[in-house]
């Protein structure tokens, strides 16, 4: 029975290896009913770029906690971008201050979150915000 | 999706892996690209690895597609994790090893959910197959999932099956009866450092010489190093990539290839059948909320599944 | 201790008390049905005498300096000296780090603690690609000695002790340091202060890793090995639970994964090195977390205490008893911390420190409110630091000995503790140590599957935070100055790094960098080649390619 379901390429941009979020992230999805496509850490923007594209995601989501998320998270959408990917919605996770929001936005990300978002919150903004491709 | 076809033909990536997601989730219409595609395909050689989990398949694969890369061949990877039969999501991490490749543009790698298949592999495995193949990639590679009866089936799929065993797991001996030992055309002893692996490979050469020969290709058992002992884990796995290339070269000789493929191209056949006649029958019954009805008259043991099942074939005969 | 005759008469007092408290819950039920610790040991409403009839006072507890000092390696406690008030700082460039300092040794720190930024972390230099976006960002960016030089710029590094947050490269920070000392005219013998150096518990927590764990121990006895021979005060592993319970362990297995690294360590000096147990064991310090639950992180460090001294004397034969001595600095919980309402984690700082204190630390860090948002501001970290030394002066804690020692629940917890540290002890010995533990993917797993049962916990308000799933305070407007690293810092780190790669003799370098890679090659100890190395410029990535030429570099097994 044709049935679309989200697949989410979970991604930990940069040096940072604290993926303690990530990985709490990646099973709640999973329970969720999402296809959970987890890299791991340590992963420059090309790499999550090009995984995201072979793996046919419907959303990326990318977090860090080094603080790198400025250049990080708006480089993964230019290189989509770049390879006529933008229909991949990119959302983002981790430490970010307040006033670095507006411009990762500004940049194409499409949600944030930050410590103490509630895992149903996540699921339920997915679920809104997400359409699997047609 | 008739230009989608055209696209995976040129071996554009995003094209390819639309199509595989398009197998995948069944989406309507899709046959068009295949039709496309399946005369075009049949080029590759398709290699099924498959093992216990925690045997270290992945990061095996990743050495492999190292190697073949090495050897100036393009590579597919199909790596299938388990599907939760609780929630329907899946995690899929083979990636995660093989990071290393994700910018080659040689290398394509796609993660599948078995998604309640039966046998232990995705049912758009098959297909996802033709998909590389018609993409012009040279070697693909097939990671399946689990242990057991199940994954036999990959034989369906693969010229080279190669089985993973990984000592101190306990099982695999079972596993072998369990009809792993069939399907082998490969067996590799993985984490050749540790304890017990000396039995394993003692232990299986013997079930492997015991066995009937297939036909003149002596069945290896190859030791891999240890992944941290990176020098000795390379040189192991290019001799696995020796044997498996040794392995298609003996296919292509005794013109054995055309007999697997046969047994592939029955079972697709097998399977567009069903789609083609079963499944529009059931979206039919299904849709005018017959099927529950039939469902309930069975409950109360008004009629039997077989009169049932005979009405229903007569009734739809002529529609399909 | 407890005679029959007392358990006999508590006994018969607690039947009677347990009849009138079913009464009172009968009538009024209590607020929840189960209580249990932040990490779900489940906890009596009361305890008493029956509870630790089994204990030995002589075996079990005893004085400080007093075998199985489970209260203190020390006899004399805080009185000659409290704890060392260790802020960990290091941002931006090591010119700015430097000035960070020496305005907290102003303000009454006593030991420096250095933060790198992750390029240096990871082993990689400022001009890699995979460096971009990050130098400076959560520590100082160190490239060369150069860098290093301007860090410890005014600091007496015969009198002050620095901590350097560390690990793949730890040798080779460590060989700038001693190669700076060297400079000033130091002896070796004088210089004192702490390499993290632990990448077991990189493999299983925090994934700062480089080359496999077998390599990565090989260089952690070097520096052991090091250390033993010419730099007899420093500590050359700090082994660490801090980042294992952040990673989302319970306590249990904070203490228990912790103290099997330390074991595993021990092993393979002896086997590796040669050396008898007692020539370096009294140099292997510890790190551990203290997290929200007061009682149940004040039982885990003694607990760690007692358990190591029984490990070193009965399972490697320790005899010096400073060998058998678990010193150890403390952090506190940044988990903990909430980005709502954040002006409320100076409250929880408080607590864990003081649970810290309580449980004997050696050595604090106190974190400062806004670490959930951003680089400490210069008053946050004020306000940690002033944490501490209230704890220190006003609050008189520090006044007597291991307070609550004696306490029913205390040692009863204490002892739960050590029951439950031991078994995964004995779990990972049967799995063949702790290597091999980590290529099954066997910590990692149990951390995932406690970080996912306590998120879950979370959203269905079974544990609390306040601020985040109870009291919370909706459109809140958080006015918390935000510390920002300038991206101007990378590039001027950048121009710094061309203009040493410029000046050095590059031949030179190339030669050192052989040398070490003919150590690496030959098994032999790479600190005196690194020390060369680092003195001819030689980059931190520089000598780290080597070591992933030689050694290869870990892959992530992908547990989760």
């Amino acid at each position: 029975m044709a049935e679309r379901r989200i697949r989410i390429l979970l991604s930990k941009p940069g040096l940072d290896g604290h993926d303690r979020g990530a990985k709490v992230l990646a099973r709640c999805f999973r329970d969720a009913g999402f296809e959970v496509i987890y890299t791991g850490c340590h992963q420059t923007p090309e790499q999550i770029a090009a995984a995201a594209i072979q793996e046919d995601v419907d959303v990326v989501g990318l977090s860090c906690l080094s603080g790198a998320h400025k250049y990080l998270f708006p480089q993964v959408v230019k290189l989509l971008k770049a390879e006529g990917a933008d229909d991949i919605t990119v959302i983002g996770g981790g430490i970010i201050p307040e006033q670095d929001m507006q411009p990762l936005y500004d940049a194409g990300l499409k949600a944030l979150f930050t410590p103490g978002a509630k895992l149903d919150s996540l699921v339920e903004w997915i679920n809104t915000n997400v359409t699997p491709r047609a | 999706m008739k230009e989608l076809g055209q696209k995976v033909l040129a071996g554009d990536v995003r094209s390819a892996s639309r199509l595989i997601r398009n197998l995948e989730d069944q989406i309507p219409g899709t046959h068009v690209a295949m039709q496309e595609i399946f005369t075009k395909t049949g080029n590759a050689h398709v290699i099924g690895i498959t093992g216990a989990p925690g045997a270290g398949k992945s990061t095996l694969t990743d050495e492999l597609v190292f190697s073949w890369r090495q050897r100036n061949k393009t590579v597919g990877v199909l790596a299938v994790d388990p599907t939760s039969p609780f929630t329907g999501g899946a995690l899929l991490g083979d990636r995660i090893r093989m990071l290393r490749h994700a910018e080659d543009k040689g290398v394509f790698l796609r993660s599948l959910a078995t998604r309640g298949s039966m046998g232990g592999i995705s049912k758009a495995v098959g297909e996802g197959i033709h998909v590389m193949d018609a993409m012009g990639k040279d070697t693909i590679i097939v990671e399946t999932v689990g242990v057991g009866q199940q994954e036999v089936e990959i034989i369906n799929h693969a010229h080279t099956v190669i089985v993973v065993l990984v000592p101190g797991m306990g099982d695999e001996i079972q596993a072998l009866k369990a009809g792993l030992m069939e399907i082998a055309d490969i067996f590799i002893i993985n984490k050749a450092d540790r304890d017990g692996a000396a039995s394993l490979y003692k232990e299986v050469t013997n079930m492997v010489h015991m066995s009937v020969t297939k036909g003149g290709w002596e069945i290896p058992v190859l030791l891999v190093e240890s992944v941290q002992e990176p020098k000795k884990f390379a040189e192991s796995v290019s001799a696995v990539c020796d044997k498996i290339e040794d392995h298609y070269r003996y296919l292509v000789d005794k013109n054995l290839l055309s007999e697997r493929l046969r047994r592939k191209t029955a079972a697709e056949f097998n399977e567009a059948l069903w789609a083609a006649i079963l499944q529009p029958v059931l979206n039919d019954l299904d849709a005018g909320g017959e099927m529950e009805k039939m469902v309930d008259q069975l409950l109360k043991k008004e009629t039997d599944p077989y009169t049932l099942a005979a009405e229903v074939a007569v009734r739809y005969k002529n529609k399909v | 201790m407890i005679t029959d005759d007392l358990v006999n008469k508590s006994s018969a007092l607690r039947q009677k008390w347990e009849d009138e408290v079913k009464k009172i819950v009968a009538k009024h039920p209590d607020q929840k049905e189960s209580w249990t610790t932040v990490s779900d040991l489940g906890i009596k409403r009361i305890y008493g005498p029956e509870d630790i009839k089994d204990m030995d006072f002589e075996r079990d507890i005893a004085y400080p300096g007093q075998y199985p000092y489970l209260r203190g390696c020390q006899p004399s406690g805080y009185r000659g000296k409290y704890w060392t008030f260790r802020m960990f700082s290091g941002m931006g460039t090591a010119v700015e780090t430097n000035k960070r300092w020496k305005y907290l040794l102003a303000t009454g720190q006593t030991g420096l603690s250095t933060a790198f930024d992750f390029p240096t972390l990871m082993g990689y230099d400022t001009d890699s690609p995979k460096a971009r976006g990050e130098c400076g960002k959560v520590g100082v960016a160190i490239d060369s000695i150069d860098d290093f030089r301007d860090l410890i710029s005014g600091i007496p590094l015969d009198k002050i002790t620095t901590s350097m947050t560390i690990n793949p490269p730890a040798t080779i920070l460590w060989a700038m340091y001693i190669a700076c000392a060297q400079e000033q005219g130091i002896p070796l013998n004088k210089i004192g202060g702490t390499i993290q150096n632990d990448m077991l518990k990189e493999f299983i927590a925090q994934k700062t890793f480089m080359c496999p764990p077998e390599p990565s121990v090989k260089l952690i006895s070097d520096t052991i090995e090091f250390g033993t021979k010419y730099v007899p005060k420093w500590n050359t592993v700090s082994i660490s639970g801090y980042h294992i319970r952040e990673a989302g362990s319970t306590a249990v297995q904070e203490l228990a994964f912790t103290l099997r690294d330390g074991m595993e360590y021990v092993e393979d000096v002896v086997r590796r090195k040669g050396l008898q147990v007692d020539e370096f064991a009294p140099r292997l310090s510890f790190f551990f977390n203290s997290h929200i639950d007061f009682f149940e992180e004040i039982a885990k460090l003694r607990a760690a205490r007692r358990i190591w001294a029984k490990a070193m004397r009965e399972r490697y034969g320790a005899k010096d008893p400073r060998s058998l001595w678990m010193r150890f600095h403390t952090q506190t919980a940044g988990c903990s911390l909430t980005a709502q309402q954040p002006y409320n984690n100076v409250v929880r700082t408080a607590i864990q420190a003081l649970a810290g204190v309580l449980g004997g630390t050696q050595s604090l860090h106190t974190n400062s409110l806004d670490e959930v948002l951003c680089l400490p501001s210069d008053h946050a970290v004020q306000i940690a630091l002033r944490t501490q030394q209230i704890i220190a002066e006003e609050t008189g804690v520090a006044s007597t000995i291991d307070p609550l020692a004696g306490s029913y629940f205390v040692e009863a917890l204490t002892n739960e503790m050590e029951e439950k540290a031991w078994e995964y002890i004995h779990k990972i010995d049967d799995m063949g140590g702790m290597v091999a533990a980590i290529e099954k993917g066997f910590p990692q797993l149990e951390i995932s599957d406690a970080s996912y049962k306590f998120q879950k916990q979370i959203d269905a308000q079974e544990k609390v935070m306040i601020g985040v799933n109870k009291y919370v305070q909706e459109d809140e407007q958080v006015d918390i100055p935000i510390v920002e690293i300038d991206d101007s810092v990378e590039a001027e780190q950048l121009n710094r790094l061309a203009e040493v790669k410029r000046k050095r003799d590059n031949r030179k370098v190339a030669e050192t960098l052989k040398d070490i890679e003919a150590a690496c090659k030959k098994g032999e100890n790479v600190m005196p080649y690194c020390i060369e190395a680092v003195k001819n410029y030689a980059t931190v990535q520089e000598i780290c390619d080597v070591y992933r030429g030689v050694y290869g570099e870990y892959r992530d097994p992908g547990i989760y």
